[in-house]
């Protein structure tokens, strides 16, 4: 303020303990009970997120030790025997007699699930979305979304119900029976009669992110500038070549993007392949045709009979398993949201509605 | 132009189209199976009567009660927590917190559900209850208000609280008088959209509520909540025909709630916008 008093006067030093007091206030404002309260709130999504992590590797703790490597390598889940009096000890652990935990199969479960689902998905989602962005007349565009946020909000459980009553059934009538009958090897086992099994969770699984990622691309194309498409137009380009030269550089990245959403949800889904996989135990898919199961599946299916274990192991495993789900899915959305950035965009959050 | 060049853009064309009806054949299947399976027992019978009696009005008030819980919770925490990252944090602090928040939202529901149910079913001694169902559901959509609230806030132009700083307005009232009104209806609608995927969550309830063929009490611990997902899952595996129609039913009224849902957020977003032309003039 003073800048070209240069020499310090009398005068100056005067007036400090006002501004002193001014500082304090302005201290005094900088803890203004309302930041206060709002700044506690934002970090609990921070705290939550610590304590889930603290307590599902504390509650593993017991079966990382117990179950050692072979956990990794080993593809059968048993409990044992919970009503025997033998109990199986092992690196300073107990579990029932005979008990034995393996994630493997889940693993490749949850793994070979997704796998298809994205698969199916992308494409069908983005060509969809392409269609519905570039050629509906703008007057449906409205009814059109409400149509995709109703799909991508459809219950989990909806979907099971629909995968075991009516998807499932004609699945393995039409599709997988004829097929079966040529012997080709991964698409002739283990046919069901309603079509519990690994294509059709991963097909179901497809429909359930398809609106997931068509939402999201017609939301890219119709962001895309008109006159770069009215351009293209006048250099004679016809409308599916200004898609590939226009609309998809414009795009792409959100794609990358939504498909690691799309992803992200296919395998941490539980409900729906817990309905619709047939609850394969010990086993790996003999087909894409036969039952399976996934970690979160396994976790759904199996927490109640785990409580009985008096030993806590069978639930300790399962918290194992979880954190390997967690693990590997945060991998996935840490990735992806590496990906999407250094492709220049995010990865949108959310789980589809 | 040529032959091929036409073909090709015929092709092209085609396959997005095959494609777009593979988005919309599926879908339109469930929703007719749900509906259609749901036939012989859709009534009025359904809004008066219990789970046990053919109906599903404990379970629609326990689907409400549910939500509503959530409203408060993830609604009150969430919006605070959004304005706080929008309006005051420091640049490392909503750094941080912004990307645990994303994080959180990628946590899969059964654990979730398996954290919740050792923690506060079996450690707090809180056995099947409301709150743990409402706390594990909270955990669940609280990444997403936090979001839409942070959107929504940063989306009101800056000149707005330059404008009021100017004329001497302090924090709070820039805040709750200049800020927050027109950030309103996206902070809604993404607090609508929560309430949506609350509505068809069921991995998360699933170790935390339980289910009971009575109405919903309003204690929040040591009592069961019924709730339609479950109905939907645990008629689902019965043999019994009657039982299955009412887990269709219950897939349709969920459903049903879906879509009011979904058309409460739209009048509230195209309110929105309309906020949003007034203040850009």
């Amino acid at each position: 303020m003073t800048s070209f008093h240069l020499k310090a006067t009398p005068a100056d030093s005067a007036p400090l303990p006002q501004r002193q007091g001014a500082r304090a206030r302005r201290a005094l404002s900088r803890v203004d009970p309302m930041r206060v309260v709002l700044g506690a709130l934002a970090l609990i999504p921070t705290l939550v997120l610590a304590f889930l992590v603290y307590k599902i590797f504390s509650e593993a703790w017991p079966a990382i030790r117990f179950n050692g490597w072979s956990f990794f390598t080993t593809k059968t889940f048993t409990m044992g025997n919970l009503y025997g009096s033998a109990l199986e000890h092992r690196n300073g652990q107990v579990a029932a007699g005979g008990a034995q935990y393996g994630v493997l199969a889940f693993v490749l479960g949850t793994l070979l699930s997704s796998l298809i689902a994205l698969l199916v998905a992308v494409p069908v989602a983005v060509g969809g979305a392409i269609l519905l962005g570039e050629k509906l007349p703008a007057v449906l565009q409205a009814p059109l979304g409400v149509f995709l946020e109703l799909l991508a909000g459809i219950p989990s459980v909806v979907f099971g119900l629909w995968g075991v009553y009516s998807f499932g059934p004609w699945l393995s009538r039409s599709v997988y029976a004829p097929i079966s009958h040529l012997g080709l090897p991964w698409l002739s086992a283990g046919v069901s009669s309603n079509g519990q099994g690994l294509l059709t969770s991963g097909l179901v699984l497809a429909v359930m992110i398809v609106p997931i990622i068509a939402s999201i691309t017609r939301e890219l194309v119709r962001s895309v500038p008109g006159n770069t498409r009215e351009g293209a137009a006048a250099l004679g380009l016809t409308s599916a070549e200004s898609v590939r030269v226009v609309t998809l550089p414009f795009i792409h990245r959100g794609i990358v993007a939504a498909s690691v959403l799309g992803l992200a949800r296919a395998l941490g889904e539980t409900i729906a392949v817990l309905i619709i996989s047939g609850n394969a135990l010990n086993t790996y898919p003999v087909s894409l045709f036969a039952p399976f199961s996934t970690m979160a599946s396994t976790i759904a299916a199996m927490l109640d009979s785990a409580l009985t274990d008096s030993t806590g192991m069978a639930v300790h495993s399962l918290a194992e398993v979880g954190l390997v789900l967690v693990s590997i899915t945060l991998v996935v959305n840490f990735a992806g949201r590496y990906i999407a950035r250094s492709l220049g965009t995010n990865v949108p959050i959310g789980r589809g509605a | 132009m040529g032959i091929w060049r036409r073909l090709r853009n015929v092709g092209f064309w085609t396959l997005c189209g095959l494609a777009a009806l593979a988005i919309a054949a599926p879908a339109l299947w469930v929703l007719y199976t749900v509906f259609h399976q749901s036939l012989p027992v859709i009534g009025w019978r359904l809004l008066t009567h219990n789970t046990n009696a053919g109906g599903l009005k404990n379970a629609i008030l326990g689907t409400l009660w549910l939500l509503f819980g959530v409203l408060v919770l993830a609604g009150i925490v969430g919006v605070g927590s959004g304005i706080y990252l929008a309006e005051f944090a420091p640049r490392g602090i909503g750094q941080v917190a912004r990307f645990f928040s994303d994080v959180l939202a990628g946590m899969p529901s059964i654990v979730l559900g398996y954290v919740a149910y050792i923690t506060l079913v079996v450690q707090a001694g809180w056995g099947y209850s409301y709150l743990a169902g409402v706390i594990a559901l909270s955990v669940l959509v609280l990444p997403y208000i936090v979001k839409t609230t942070e959107v929504a806030l940063r989306q009101v132009p800056t000149a707005l609280r330059e404008g009021a700083a100017g004329l001497g307005m302090t924090e709070r009232i820039i805040l709750w008088k200049i800020v927050l009104p027109p950030a309103l209806p996206g902070i809604m609608s993404g607090v609508i959209v929560a309430l949506a995927i609350s509505t068809g969550e069921l991995a998360p309830l699933l170790f935390t509520v339980g289910f009971t063929d009575n109405n919903p009490s309003l204690a929040l611990t040591h009592q069961q909540v019924p709730y339609l997902t479950s109905v939907i899952f645990t008629n689902l595996q019965l043999p019994d025909p009657q039982a299955q129609y009412l887990s269709a039913a219950a897939g349709a009224m969920s459903l049903l709630l879906l879509v009011i849902l979904i058309l409460i957020g739209r009048l509230i977003t195209a309110r929105s916008v309309k906020a949003t032309r007034r203040m850009a003039l």
